[in-house]
């Protein structure tokens, strides 16, 4: 037996160099006769026609980097002159000179901002109603308050640049070490790094401190993974361990145009020596050091720079998600359509009714109201269309520019809030939730479908281990052992293959941030790290397990030949090694649908059935398998890896055949099991995502068994649950088509029976990938069989949960984006951890990450990121419902403010002889979007909390109140506009007839047309600002103070406007207007009246409705529910 | 790094740099506002809220609509309209004959007589019909710092007057259509004596413009008291007869600060309108001031308004507290306070009736 305090020499790492020799050599053969035959082609014009195809296509693909900027010996290859960018990176969008006009240009290019422009230049063209300031002011000032932003923030970019273009980079230069700023640094250039330091570009690892030529990085700032990694330093070049060996290198590197996968390099390196062939060695991924990321526990390394500045994987990757729109957005959109149409038709409506009014002269001009001549020459269409103008501009104030500027800052603003919530803050991991986007916190509240990953999201991907299987006999770790004898061969093996097949690394001293495996044995600090929390817990359990049959220190030393990686699709990781013995053993472990069907001996069938048993106890399970190599054997698969590796292109494509063709023909060893916790409370939360009225799909690259038992804990499943089954073992009984029509036959016939309520019978559907794949495959055009996929969507309809097992993540992504198209076009939420969610958080609605164990990809790429699965209840039910709300009543408000607004200006124009007679005067134009409306609202959107957080918490029924956009149907809409409009005629008819051929003042004076407008404008704000008060149901100081401070601003800016003859205007029709107006009595009474009066029809239609039909969030603010008592 | 589970087909071109609201390895702070428990008053609007409300408006509401429909109705007002447009009417002929290059005005009488006593002050107004001061047109052609006295504006007007702002290169001044539309009828009121006589009664025309109007938005142009010579080189309005610095005898009244030409140049809101013409001030507590009889009304007819069929009225009301003669408000209160009332027993009956079925719904569950 071997012992674990021997591990560290039989690590992988070391034994990896071994691994590169091995097939390099091979390689090298390979290549020089490539070479050879390339360079006597000269002599064949076959072949010449030939390179030249192949060399127009390296220039188009490839690029050579010529190390050290030395051209190679002649003969050997053609100078190839390429010009790459300098080591500046870029990220701020403007420079101090392009920044007005670029800002403009971009602000421009957004509809509305547009729109906006349109209508102050028409004010600058035409004879105006109102002054060109109203809408050029607002304008202004939205225009000047995003520049801001976007110029503070570019700023800061440009800031960030510079520190980062100006720190120090070493490059060796003649054999020596020159120290200069990192923007100067160029392709080919020979860079080294120090320890802790970050890489300044892509280098390729010429040769490191250490003498196997590996180094350790960490690539914390680019994926989030914290965990170290090894890049490996050609073997040919390794040896150069000084300045001046390094600078003698004369070398160049073929490799492709930079590509922004972090994880994907190819490129090959051609080294002249003199006085020998050039030796060609293939790069990948593993000696490719990005920018960005650290050099750890390495002294020093050499690299040379191959992609530059904005040519970096990293930059690569600073362009942005596509955008994705809120629902909310998108009503907003179609509302603002409608308001649009609203006035052009209204201005069409003024124009026509002006022009059949003036048919009378008398009308148009009588003797009291010229024209001017040159009024007077222009040709009536002219007129007309100018009319229209004019009416559009005077109306123009129903699309309210300042609606964009404040759903922006409510989003921005709003979403701190997220990230300041404490309960969802992790003391462990020591973050709370991360808002990447701002833009679909009302989203959050629209949610329908929640797709959830399953390892790391609903379960803790905190591994332990619990057992493992040799040919049937259990093995449990702290268990007693009765009598098992572990003397059998496979056993042996199985511990061998456990303790050798994976890439744990061992890591001492240091503490890791990300993961910590604490290992108390003896020394105080030494932690396994590995990408994959199994490995960790397997290798960690071996140990546990076999220092506890208190093994005799036998060590065993293996020499580590080939990795042939883990990867998703396979499922599986093998290692090839020698042991001392010279016996050449392939170990393989994996899922165990990839390994059984590939096993031609052992005890499969009670292997099988542990296998089973512990799946449906919800434990992970591999399975463990060898294969002794002959040296033939042996030989084949070098051959085929190394050919694979070597390849420039479709090099994945052909490892993954390689690996296919090695991994065969194996001995089944045994199986593991590895528990993986359920996350705290992830049962509690699906159960309120469930009661939300949201159908919570559970999407698992995790076999059936295990993805169930998983299921059932979380309650996703209960037990009364009816489990559909679509699994590829039913569609082998029965074909796929009678599968699905049975199964929708059983769920319809429920519905059918039972009628509306749903809720009587809860379906659960299963479903693995290969099925998936066979349904949504594009039938074949005969009818019938064509639309599987209307089925499958019916019958998940009613399933109120999904569990899909043995997903491939695109496949992940496939489902998201079928329900997303089907015909409800429902919200989607999908939620994971790891790379693999990466691609359906990117299709969803909302995507939200969880800033888990495998890395921070799932983080990065969503949305939001949560520190686990149980904030998801808060996240939803309380903000996403709260930032619903909020936001629908912002624009609902605005447009209601806006119709009362504008519309006592359409009405007035039938009583001034359509003549565009502005009702309000300029600054009240001006003024009443941008500061005396503004704010409550703003606030209101902020703060407002119509509920308790403590009963949208426990009672997410309320969360289906807010669902499928029910603030923002057209309903509601209508409701809104109506409201408004009455409110509107409420105002101009309730001014008319108080001004209706009489006085109202004490001494007799006669008012005017100032102060009719002014006397609606007040009545307007007034009750425009008491309306939000009827809505705001939390009045915090700072809604009073908003509040009752907008309408204080206006009496004071009103008294303040009126007050004084203002030198910079050119009329004073304000002047004492408002005072006056005060000075009367019933103009105060009329104010009363009509303020009252528009406010009632909202308040009779809230109680009635509270009390008729209230709906389950009016029920909760009266109180708790009488049930919950 | 090498079992790490990664599809390469997930990660191309997908990576973006996260956006504000992160702050890393930092606990929020725990404060009232950033954790939104502020502490906050929460009014819901029940029906058992809201009725005893719409019992208070209606409550409040009726009793002030009473006082104010009272009031209204014990205003006098009195009106008579003297176009002339029908042949009988005693303006017709001045209606008829009328042009702008009369020198002499036409006059006419108007006999009335009123059968009750107007017993306070009386304010007597003017009221034109359809005619559109509102107009945008007409309402910005003026220049208020003409108005306000300044010499450079007087000299040359604001091109908002035109097609007023000059006659034949000469400003006019008070510029603008609304100063060249001024009404000039010149209104007297006799009173018949039963036994005949006609007395005169005296109109003020003290008071009858805004007291800002008049003293600060309103000024002659330079400190000079002859008015002839400040208005030296400007012309007049087309429309007028005399120019602007003989609008009237007292320095105190002419020019621009003459009052009816302030009442005037305040543009009305509707095309319906009544301005202020004169005051008739209650000489003593013992005789009303316009006591029931006849009385003759004598108009110089100067202000066309048949082209555009527009009306021209004499209005004499007593004024209140709550001003004219308006049973609008008075009515509007009544209505919306009944209305109130009202709403509020039918919310009453419909929160008793449901109130109990849902309390009763509620127990079962």
């Amino acid at each position: 037996m071997f012992c674990f305090s021997e591990r560290s020499r039989a690590r992988p790492a070391q034994g990896l160099p071994s691994v590169l020799c091995e097939s390099d050599r091979f390689l090298h053969g390979l290549l020089h006769s490539w070479r050879r035959a390339k360079t006597q082609s000269g002599l064949c014009s076959a072949s010449l026609l030939f390179e030249a195809a192949s060399t127009s296509v390296f220039q188009r693909t490839l690029r050579t980097v010529y190390i050290g900027h030395k051209e190679p010996p002649p003969g050997a290859e053609a100078y190839i002159l390429q010009r790459y960018p300098d080591n500046r990176i870029v990220s701020s969008k403007y420079t101090l000179w392009n920044f007005i006009p670029k800002n403009l240009f971009e602000q421009f290019r957004r509809i509305a901002n547009f729109y906006f422009l349109l209508i102050f230049l028409v004010q600058l063209i035409i004879d105006t109603p109102t002054s060109p300031v109203t809408s050029g002011l607002p304008l202004f000032f939205v225009i000047t308050v995003t520049a801001i932003k976007q110029g503070y923030e570019d700023w800061l970019r440009h800031k960030a640049d510079c520190s980062i273009n100006e720190c120090p980079v070493d490059v060796i230069q003649q054999g020596a070490v020159v120290r200069t700023e990192s923007h100067k640094l160029r392709v080919g250039d020979i860079v080294m790094v120090r320890e802790d330091d970050t890489f300044p570009c892509d280098l390729i690892l010429l040769s490191s401190s250490r003498d196997d030529g590996t180094c350790y990085v960490t690539t914390a700032s680019l994926d989030g993974e914290s965990s170290h990694k090894t890049y490996y330093a050609v073997p040919d070049t390794m040896a150069f361990v000084t300045e001046q060996e390094v600078d003698s290198l004369h070398a160049t590197i073929e490799c492709e145009q930079p590509q922004p996968d972090l994880y994907k390099f190819v490129g090959r390196i051609n080294i002249y020596k003199e006085q020998e062939e050039p030796i060609a060695r293939p790069l990948g991924a593993e000696n490719l050091l990005l920018r960005g990321a650290t050099l750890k526990n390495t002294e020093h390394i050499y690299g040379v720079a191959i992609y530059t500045g904005m040519d970096t994987k990293m930059a690569l990757n600073y362009q942005s998600k596509s955008q994705k729109r809120s629902a909310v957005e998108k009503s907003m959109n179609a509302f603002l359509i409608v308001y649009l149409c609203m006035l052009i038709g209204k201005a069409l409506i003024n124009t026509v009714l002006k022009y059949s009014w003036q048919w009378s002269s008398d009308h148009d001009e009588p003797w009291y109201n010229q024209r001017t001549e040159i009024d007077r020459e222009r040709h009536v269409v002219i007129r007309a269309f100018t009319d229209f103008l004019a009416f559009m501009v005077l109306f123009n104030y129903i699309i309210p520019v300042s609606m964009y500027v404040t759903v922006e800052m409510q989003k921005f603003l709003g979403s701190y809030f997220i990230a300041w919530d404490t309960d969802m803050y992790d003391e462990d991991l020591g973050q709370g939730a991360q808002v990447n986007t701002s833009d679909l916190n009302e989203e959050l509240g629209q949610v329908e479908y929640v797709f959830t990953d399953k390892t790391g999201t609903l379960t803790e991907n905190c591994m332990e281990f619990i057992e493992c299987c040799v040919d049937g006999h259990i093995y449990i770790p702290h268990a007693i052992c009765n009598g098992q004898i572990l003397s059998a061969d496979h056993e042996d093996l199985f511990f061998r293959a456990l303790c050798l097949c994976h890439t744990v690394q061992v890591k001492e001293e240091e503490t890791v941030d990300g993961i910590k495996m604490g290992l108390h044995q003896g020394k105080p600090t030494s932690f396994y790290i590995s990408s994959s929390p199994d490995e960790v817990a397997l290798v960690e359990g071996m140990k546990r397990y076999l220092l506890w049959l208190n093994f005799l220190c036998v060590s065993f030393r293996f020499e580590l030949l080939h990795v042939l990686n883990f990867d998703s699709v396979r499922r599986r990781m093998s290692v090839i090694v020698r042991s001392s013995a010279g016996e050449n053993l392939l170990f393989c472990k994996g899922a165990d649908s990839s390994i059984l069907p590939r096993v031609v001996s052992g005890k499969v069938e009670q292997v099988r059935a542990r296998v089973e048993q512990n799946a449906v106890e919800g434990l992970r399970t591999l399975c463990v398998a060898y294969r002794s190599l002959s040296p033939a054997d042996y030989e084949e698969a070098c051959h085929r890896l190394s050919a694979a590796k070597l390849a420039l292109q479709d090099r994945d494509q052909r490892l993954m055949q390689a690996y296919d063709f090695i991994e065969r023909d194996f001995t089944l060893l045994g199986a593991t099991a590895v528990e993986d916790r359920l996350q705290e409370k992830a049962a509690d939360t699906i159960e309120s995502l469930h009661k939300a009225g949201m159908k919570v799909w559970v999407l698992t690259g995790d076999k059936m068994e295990t993805a169930v038992a998983t299921c059932y804990a979380s309650k996703l499943f209960r037990r009364s649950t009816q489990i559909l089954e679509l699994t590829k073992k039913r569609t082998e009984e029965q074909s796929l088509h009678e599968v699905l029509f049975d199964l929708s036959r059983t769920v319809l016939r429920e519905r059918s029976v039972l009628g509306l309520s749903v809720d009587c019978q809860d379906y659960g559907l299963i479903i693995d990938g290969a099925t998936l794949s066979a349904v949504l495959k594009p039938g074949p055009e005969s009818s019938g069989s064509g639309n599987y996929r209307e089925i499958f969507l019916e019958i998940c309809r009613n399933c109120s949960a999904v569990l899909c097992c043995r997903m491939a993540p695109l496949q992940k992504a496939q489902i998201v984006k079928l329900i997303k198209a089907s015909k409800e076009h429902p919200i989607t939420l999908a939620i994971g951890d790891g790379a693999n969610d990466v691609s359906m958080i990117l299709e969803a609605h909302v995507g939200i990450g969880i800033m888990g164990k495998e890395g921070r990809q799932a983080a990065r790429n969503s949305d939001y990121a949560i520190p686990k699965f149980k904030h998801l209840k808060k996240m939803l039910l309380v903000h996403g419902h709260f930032y619903y709300i909020r936001i629908a009543e912002l624009v609902q408000y605005f447009f209601y403010k806006n119709v009362c607004f504008i519309f006592p200006q359409f009405l007035y124009q039938f009583y001034c002889g359509f003549s565009q007679q502005p009702l309000y005067d300029t600054a009240y134009l001006t003024l009443y979007n941008i500061s005396f409306t503004s704010l409550p609202i703003l606030i209101y959107s902020l703060i407002e909390k119509h509920v308790s957080v403590e009963t949208l918490k426990r009672d997410p029924s309320l969360y289906r109140d807010v669902a499928k956009n029910s603030l923002l149907c057209w309903p509601v809409f209508l409701y809104w506009t109506c409201l408004g409009l009455f409110d509107a005629c409420i105002f101009f008819f309730g001014a008319y007839f108080l001004f209706d051929n009489t006085t109202f003042t004490s001494n007799g004076q006669m008012f005017g047309n100032w102060t009719f407008g002014t006397l609606i404008f007040t009545v307007l704000v007034f009750t425009v600002t008491l309306k939000l008060a009827l809505d705001t149901h939390l009045w915090t100081w700072i809604n009073h103070f908003v509040i009752w401070g907008s309408l204080l601003f206006y009496v004071i800016f009103s008294l303040l406007w009126g007050g004084i003859i203002w030198p910079f205007l050119n009329y004073q029709r304000m002047y004492y207007v408002f005072m006056q107006m005060l000075s009367s009595g019933p103009a105060w009474l009329g104010i009363i009246l009509l303020i009252t009066l528009s406010l009632l029809p909202d308040v009779v239609k809230k109680v009635l409705c509270r009390t008729m039909c209230p709906t389950a969030t009016e029920r909760a603010q009266v109180g708790p529910l009488p049930d919950r008592i | 790094m090498m079992a790490s589970s990664y599809n390469a087909k997930e990660e191309d071109g997908h990576v973006a740099v996260p956006v504000g609201g992160t702050i890393k390895n930092k606990k929020p702070d725990n404060t009232a506002f950033k954790q939104q428990r502020l502490p906050a008053w929460q009014p819901i609007l029940t029906a058992g809220t809201v009725l005893p409300a719409f019992f208070v408006i209606g409550l409040i509401f009726i009793p002030i609509g009473i006082g104010l429909y009272v009031t209204s109705n014990n205003i006098r007002e009195f009106e008579i309209d003297y176009t002339g447009t029908d042949i009988d009417d005693p303006c017709f002929n001045c209606s008829q004959s009328f042009s702008w290059n009369n020198t002499r005005p036409c006059t006419c009488a108007l006999d009335f007589s009123l059968d009750h006593p107007f017993e306070s002050n009386v304010f007597m107004y003017y009221g034109l019909s359809n005619f559109y001061q509102n107009h945008r047109r007409y309402v910005k052609s003026r220049d208020d710092s003409q108005l306000n006295g300044d010499i450079n504006s007087l000299k040359n007007p604001s091109k908002e007057c035109e097609p007023y702002a000059r006659n034949e290169k000469a400003p006019i001044a008070p510029c603008g259509a609304i100063a060249n539309s001024m009404f000039n009828d010149t209104l007297d009121l006799y009173y018949v004596h039963p036994n005949g006589t006609r007395i005169q009664i005296p109109l003020s025309k003290k008071d009858i413009a805004w007291w800002t109007d008049k003293h600060v938005k309103f000024r002659n142009p330079g400190n000079n008291p002859n008015l002839t010579a400040a208005f030296q080189g400007t012309s007049k309005p087309i429309n007028w007869r005399r120019p602007v610095y003989e609008l009237d005898t007292d320095e105190e009244n002419n020019g621009f600060i003459n009052e009816d030409f302030i009442v005037w140049m305040r543009t009305a809101a509707l095309p319906t309108f009544r301005k202020l013409y004169r005051i008739i001030q209650k000489k003593n507590n013992m005789t009303p001031t316009l006591p029931r009889g006849n009385y003759t009304l004598e108009v110089s007819y100067n202000y066309p308004v048949r082209s555009f069929e527009g009306r021209k009225r004499v209005i004499l009301s007593t004024i209140s507290w709550m001003g004219g003669k308006n049973p609008f408000l008075g009515i509007a209160y009544i209505t919306v306070g009944s209305v109130c009332f009202f709403l509020g027993v039918v919310l009453l009956i419909i929160h008793h009736k449901y109130g109990s079925r849902n309390n009763s719904a509620d127990i079962p569950n």
